[in-house]
């Protein structure tokens, strides 16, 4: 499925728990999280499913910006954000559980930042 | 209150082919917490998307995870198509649902055989892994290769298989399907399967779909989500139903996947019966730029494929969500309560595919 104005749509970091509660109440399951880093910041797209219907909801945010989390609605969500804040530095609050940047043991230093040249 | 303790499982374990961690904290020898960390393997595969030429790339996709290679080319080839807008010829949407369907045969057979081991019967191991052989043998007579097969291409397929190739691995797969037969008689029937099953990670449908779970897991515990369902590919043209139960334990997850195999013969031989005589590929001519998805539904379950193109020969983001890793949430939910002792054949029975998630 290609993500237009059509498919993807854009809110902003403080409607997200609003969304995803409606969601949620419609019956709409969690099928991933995912953050790219874009210059100054991250595109979070948050994708949920319903009888193969999908949606997408992306949120921009800038470097410091903090966004709530998601897990109190949908559980599964431990893992993606998680992942968010250990690869790429996403500052979520209240992450439940919270692995503390345990999640990954990787030797490299994280989290990766979006090259310079970009 | 009984004493507390943390046991460390794995990274490394005799049941794990892969190295995943939990820390489990155990009261006396029950499972009162999981605690999970991966990245023992972690190769930076998406990163690599922005250094590599987009059509060279489908070659590092493939190498995700050798089990479920084809299924990554098709994925990254599927969410690619949708960028250039291409319309894949009919007779590459079929050529990919058989290989499709092999890969899922082979890896529900190589998964039969590690569960088999894993509770000391080596014999139905051996001979699980003998069918799966044939398998392979017939992957390498179409594409090339036992583990990785290149047969994807952005816009298609890069080989075919005549009508003579056809007709000898369907007979192939009745031979099979009888081999198999014996085989999952014992799996569902004998005593010592059953007792080592039955009852054991329980996930209750509710929690199932609390938890997201997808794929065998899911469909185990009730829950009716296939993606083949959605029609891509030649899916669109095949008939079958969706293989569910309802026991929501180790047991109906071994009974799912060996309804899938025995559906993974019917879905082949549909597809060989109908596959149509076209063209095996369109050119996708520039530079992608734009954003798509694509889903299909690997052995393991659902998995999500995202691409982020800005018109230029790099990738600016590639994203694999594959269903092990949304699997982890299911797995550290059944095992508090369980034995110390059931917590490597219940790790075993969500087919964890540490490659995929280790991307």
């Amino acid at each position: 499925m290609r993500l237009d104005e059509n498919t993807m749509k854009t809110i902003e970091s403080g409607e997200l728990i609003k969304v995803m509660l409606l969601k949620q109440r419609e019956g709409f399951r969690l099928i991933q999280v995912h953050a790219v880093s874009v210059k100054g910041g991250y595109e979070l797209t948050y994708t949920l499913g319903k009888d193969y219907v999908i949606e997408n909801y992306r949120v921009n945010l800038n470097e410091n910006d903090e966004i709530p989390t998601i897990t109190d609605l949908y559980p599964s969500a431990m893992l993606y954000e998680n992942e968010m804040a250990v690869l790429f530095g996403v500052k979520i609050i209240s992450t439940n559980p919270d692995y503390d940047n345990k999640f990954y043991r990787i030797k490299a230093t994280t989290p990766f930042k979006v090259k310079e040249d970009k | 209150m009984g004493n507390r303790s943390i046991v460390p499982f794995g990274p490394q374990h005799p049941v794990l082919p892969e190295p995943v961690h939990l820390d489990l904290v155990l009261e006396d020898e029950k499972v009162v917490e999981a605690v999970p960390s991966i990245g023992f393997v972690h190769r930076g595969l998406e990163e690599l998307c922005t250094k590599r030429d987009f059509n060279d790339y489908l070659y590092v996709f493939e190498r995700i995870c050798g089990i479920c290679s084809f299924g990554h080319g098709l994925g990254y080839c599927e969410a690619l198509e949708d960028v250039f807008g291409a319309e894949v010829p009919e007779r590459a949407k079929y050529l990919r649902t058989i290989w499709s369907e092999m890969s899922r045969l082979h890896s529900h057979l190589l998964w039969l055989g590690l569960l088999a081991d894993a509770f000391g019967f080596d014999a139905l191991f051996m001979q699980c892994w003998r069918i799966r052989e044939s398998v392979l043998d017939m992957f390498e007579a179409s594409t090339g290769g036992r583990v990785i097969f290149s047969v994807n291409t952005i816009g298609g397929v890069l080989k075919d298989m005549d009508s003579e190739m056809l007709s000898a691995f369907s007979k192939k797969f009745d031979e099979m399907e009888k081999q198999l037969k014996e085989v999952s008689d014992i799996f569902l029937n004998d005593y010592t399967v059953m007792r080592r099953l039955k009852g054991v990670g329980i996930l209750t449908k509710e929690d199932a779909q609390r938890l997201d779970a997808v794929g065998p897991m899911a469909r185990a515990s009730g829950i009716a989500v296939d993606i083949r369902k959605t029609g891509y590919e030649a899916y669109k043209d095949i008939d079958f139903e969706v293989v569910t139960s309802n026991d929501c334990d180790g047991y109906a997850r071994c009974c799912v996947r060996i309804g899938e195999l025995f559906q993974s013969f019917n879905i082949i031989k549909q597809a060989i019966a109908k596959i149509p005589d076209t063209e095996l590929s369109v050119k996708c001519k520039g530079f992608p730029n734009g954003e798509a998805y694509a889903r299909i539904e690997q052995p393991r379950g659902e998995a999500l494929y995202f691409i982020k193109a800005n018109g230029t020969k790099f990738l600016e983001r590639v994203r694999v969500r594959t269903p092990t890793f949304v699997n982890i949430a299911s797995l550290i939910h059944i095992l508090p309560g369980s034995d110390l002792a059931d917590v490597p054949l219940q790790i075993l029975t969500i087919d964890p595919c540490i490659s995929c998630t280790e991307r």
